[in-house]
Parts: structure tokens; sequence; C-alpha cells
């Protein structure tokens, strides 16, 4: 009887997955399908600590306390982030995941060295599989992590022909899962630790060469991994319910991964080898010619938005940095107060993360309406009178479309210079995160204005109030 | 030779194999089309359903010797990584979503 209800829980609970992850893909039931889908986590906890014993009590003192423990971090740091560090949090979360399968698989095989259990070749491919993506999971999402915070420059950890070691690495560490699958009995603890630990370092590795604009896919494909090696370990337990929200996080992980290189007009192997680093050629940061950029004033610009009858504000990375989506709002509020219309123009891969834009946006109660897609945007650009780029680059960069030699040539852009006028917003003339030469900035519809992005639109605000 | 275990693991898990290339087909329907405005909080919700790995960990302990120390305290970590994973996630995708209600107002 008990078993027969254990068993219908985990149904319901898998089931609650695949309703919430399907409500989580409309913004009406999106809020109702996460809750939905934490009923159903909650309910499989439940019903696995209800699953009799063959001897003692399960140890249930030492699950329940380590459930809250791990609940009460949880709680703390989702209740405590800023939004505009969501891309890093997203990432530590998921890193953690995966450390949680590469412990469960470890554990797992030292039972089988130990001698306590003979493994079959099979639990020995799945035990292997498991520890393997869920490491690369958890060290990729860890250097994520630190390439997000600012804690790692991406040249510090990039080895030259760094693609190839990778693959190389990747090559050697498959041989190794063979071999030891083929000759479980030499998996030693020595062995294993060694594997582990290679493993572990892959993961970083596998990073290393990724950066600039191609992180909302890398974060979006760990992700994707994290849900595998849960799945490779539900084949471990036997466990349904492992299995169905391993395999959902997998596949629907693959599908965002394969939207954002869509978005880039790129392949996925091109985003792993760091295409976009600024060794791909074209003109390179720095290599600013006899070109002069051109300053505006904050009063001549104030003047300007007020009297302009179509604003476009085109938000990136510097944004979320600054946290000026406040000052944003403010500025949005003054100039529709008088009669301007206000649009964002929002690239699919501004920001560090999918959709990272919509999220700060939505923070200050920016109304969806306003919000324009890459092609609605392009569209509007004609008849716009002024942009205002606030701390995006990439992805307003004109090389795409007129630079073969570029790195970033191909890439759809949001076509800025199509405007009348086009104020950029900067701290300084350094390049953007790929390192690539922007020729928007010296483009002649182009003028300057430079500062932290928040410090410059609230000066701009208080201006405008003058008018 | 592994190719035969293998196969026959599968054989004796066919259930298993049904579910797991079904559940691939229904990932892939789910998520086709998703609006860039949801990109964030149906990663963040997607991360939270993958710590049910945290399931794996409690079975762990469960069945563990009371005196087996490197599989409690091992297990015990796992499942506080994914209690984290878990909570963590769930709880900030709610936040995020609830910014996107308000504003519906």
């Amino acid at each position: 009887m008990l078993g027969a209800v254990i068993n219908l829980s985990y149904l319901i609970g898998a089931l609650a997955f695949v309703w919430g992850l399907r409500g989580l893909s409309s913004p009406v039931t999106a809020r109702r399908g996460n809750r939905q889908a934490a009923f159903g986590m909650g309910l499989a906890i439940l019903a696995t600590l209800l699953t009799p014993n063959a001897e003692g009590n399960g140890n249930l003192i030492w699950i329940l306390g380590a459930i809250a423990v791990g609940g009460g971090i949880g709680w703390r740091a989702a209740r405590k982030v800023e939004m505009t560090s969501m891309p890093q949090l997203v990432s530590i979360f998921n890193g953690l995941g995966g450390a949680c399968a590469v412990v469960l698989a470890g554990l797992e095989l030292q039972r089988i060295t130990g001698g306590a259990q003979a493994a079959t070749g099979s639990e020995m491919v799945i035990l292997l599989l498991t520890l393997f993506i869920g490491g690369v999971a958890f060290t990729g999402s860890i250097l994520a992590y630190l390439k997000l915070d600012g804690k790692i420059w991406d040249e510090k950890v990039t080895l030259p022909q760094h693609s190839l070691i990778n693959a190389i690495f990747l090559l050697g560490l498959i041989v190794f899962m063979v071999f030891l699958c083929w000759q479980s009995a030499s998996l030693t603890l020595a062995v294993l630790i060694i594997f582990t630990v290679l493993t572990l370092i892959y993961g970083f590795s596998f990073v290393a060469p990724i950066g600039g604009a191609d992180m909302p896919v890398v974060i979006s494909l760990l992700n994707s991994f994290t849900g595998l090696s849960a799945a490779a370990a539900g084949l471990i337990y036997n466990n349904q319910i492992m299995l169905v929200g391993g395999i959902l996080v997998g596949a629907s992980g693959t599908i965002l991964t394969v939207l954002m290189c869509q978005a880039m007009n790129r392949s996925l192997l091109n985003v792993l080898i760091g295409g976009f680093s600024a060794k791909g050629g074209g003109s390179k940061a720095g290599d600013t010619g006899d070109q002069t950029v051109v300053e505006v004033g904050l009063a001549d610009l104030a003047v300007q938005l007020y009297y302009s009858d179509k604003v476009m504000l085109v938000p990136g990375y510097g944004l979320a940095v600054a946290q000026a989506q406040k000052a944003c709002k403010e500025l949005d509020e003054l100039l529709e107060g008088n009669q301007v219309e206000v649009k964002y123009a929002i690239h699919p891969v501004a920001g560090r993360m999918p959709g990272h834009m919509n999220v700060l946006l939505a923070e200050v109660d920016i109304p969806y309406s306003k919000l324009l897609d890459l092609e609605e945007a392009n569209a509007e650009l004609k008849d716009t009178d002024v942009v205002i780029v606030v701390g995006a680059n990439d992805v307003v960069n004109p090389s795409a479309e007129d630079d073969p030699s570029s790195s970033i040539y191909g890439m759809p852009v949001l076509q800025v210079w199509n405007a009348k006028q086009v104020i950029v917003l900067k701290r300084s003339m350094r390049p953007g995160y790929a390192g690539i030469q922007n020729p928007l900035f010296f483009h002649e519809k182009t003028k300057m204005l430079f500062g932290d992005a928040k410090d410059s639109l609230t000066k701009l605000v208080g201006e405008v109030k003058n008018q | 030779m592994v190719i035969d275990q293998l196969i026959a693991f599968f054989d004796t898990h066919l259930i298993m194999l049904y579910l797991l290339l079904f559940t691939i087909i229904l990932g892939f329907e789910i998520i086709a089309k998703v609006p860039t405005v949801l990109h964030t909080p149906l990663m963040s919700g997607a991360n939270a359903i993958s710590g049910v790995v945290i399931i794996g960990g409690i079975l762990l302990v469960k069945q563990a010797a009371a005196n087996d120390w490197i599989l409690l305290i091992g297990g015990a970590l796992a499942i506080v990584l994914g209690t984290i994973n878990v909570v963590g996630g769930f709880a900030v995708t709610d936040r995020m979503l609830e910014m996107f209600k308000k504003k519906q107002k």
C-alpha cells in the first residue's frame, strides 16, 4: 500500500514537472508553472523520505539536517541577490546541482572500489557518465560565475591553441572512461580520484575560451548538462522522476542553447571553440586609426531628447553593471510626460544571460509593450529620432554587417545607425567584452557621453527636468 | 562485452528506455517556442528542476549503514548541495516572475 502511494507520488511529481515547464514558457502562466514544478519536487522528496527501509531508521536525522542546511542557504541567497547579479547566482546554483551528481557518482564508485559490491559494465558506464557530465557542469559553472562576476579575465585562463588542447583532453577522458568500463577491476580508489580530478579540470578548461556575448549560450548549455547528469543518476537508482526531471531540463536547455546560437547566426561548435575572441581578425581594439569621436554635452542632449518624437534605448551589460535601470525608468517617465515615445530595443544576446535585459527592465516596471525584439526594433529604428545606447557594444556593431574580416561578421545586430542620431553612453573608449573595435563610435551620426551609465542618466534626467 | 551488457541493461530496464526517449521529445516540444522575456526564468526554473538529483542523495543516505561515515557525510554533502539548487532555484525564479506580474496591472 505505502509502496503504491510512493510510486503514485513520483508519477504526480513528474507530471508536475512537465506542466510546470509548460507553464514557464508563457508569460501568463509562468509563475504558476514554477510553483507547480516546486510542488512536484516537494512531493518527490517527501515520497523518498517515506520510502520504507530494509533496516534501521534510514539515517533520517542526517537527511533532514542536510535538507535544512541546504534549504536555508538556498533561500537566503535567493532572497538577497540583486537582480543585476542574477546570471552569477543561476550559474552557482547550476554548479551545485552538478556537484551533487559528482558526489553521488563518486560515492557509488567508491563502494565498487572497496569491493563491497561488484559492478557490471553498464553500471560503470552510467556512473562514469554521471560523474563526467556532472563534473563538467560543476567546474564549468564555477568558472562561468567567476567570469561573470569579473573576478577572472578571459585572457588569464586561455592557453594558446586552447580549443585544440580541449579536444585532445576530451578525447583522452573518453578513452580513460572506455578503459575503465572495459577493465572495471582496474578501478582503485586512486584511479577514481585521478579521473574525478581530471574531469573537474576539464570543466574549467571547457569554459575557459568562451566569453563575451557567448556567455548566455554557455550558461544555458551547462544547465542542460546538469539536467543530463541528474537523468544519468536516475538510471543508477532506477528512479523515474530523476530521469524525467533530468531529461526535461537537458532537452529544454539544449533548445534554449540552440535558440541563442541562432540569434547570433553561429553554430554551437563555433561558440565552444571561442570564436568570439579578438583573435578572430578584423579591426582590433585600439586600432582606431586617425578617427575621432565626438562628445555630446548633457544640456544639448537634454534639449534634443525633449523635442524628439521618438527615442529608443538600447540596453546592454553596462546597464546591469551600473545598476542604471531605475534611472532609465525616470528618464522614460519624464519624456513620456512630454509626449515623447520611448521604446527599448532588446537584442537576444544582450547582457550575460538569456533574457537578462528583460528581467532588469521588468524590475523597474517598464511595460512589456515597450520592449522590442531585434526585428521589430530594426523596423522602427528608421523613424527614431534619438537612439541611446546604454552599455551595449557588440550588439550594435556595424562590422557585423559590412566587415567580412570581423569575428562577429554575420551576427544580426541592431541597426542603430539608421536612426537620425545615436548617443552612446560608455565608461571609456575600452572595447566591449569581445575585444572588437566598434566603428559605430566613429560614425557621423554618433556622439559619445562618457561616464558611468547610472551617473550619466541621472544627470541627464536632471537636465531634462530643467527644460 | 560492455556493449552486450548495455543492451542487456536496457532490455531489463525497457520502461526506462521508453521514458527516456519520450521525455526527450516532450522536452523539445514544450520549450520550442518561448518568448525572449521568459528565457531567464525558464532557465532558472529548469535549473531548479535539475536539482531532482537530491533524490539520489536521500536514497544513498537511507541505505547507508549507521557507521559508514564516508557515505553518511558524503551523502549529506550531496543533499546540502542539491537542496541549495532546488530551494534557491525555485525561490529566485518566483521572485523574478513576481516582477513580471506586478507590471501587468
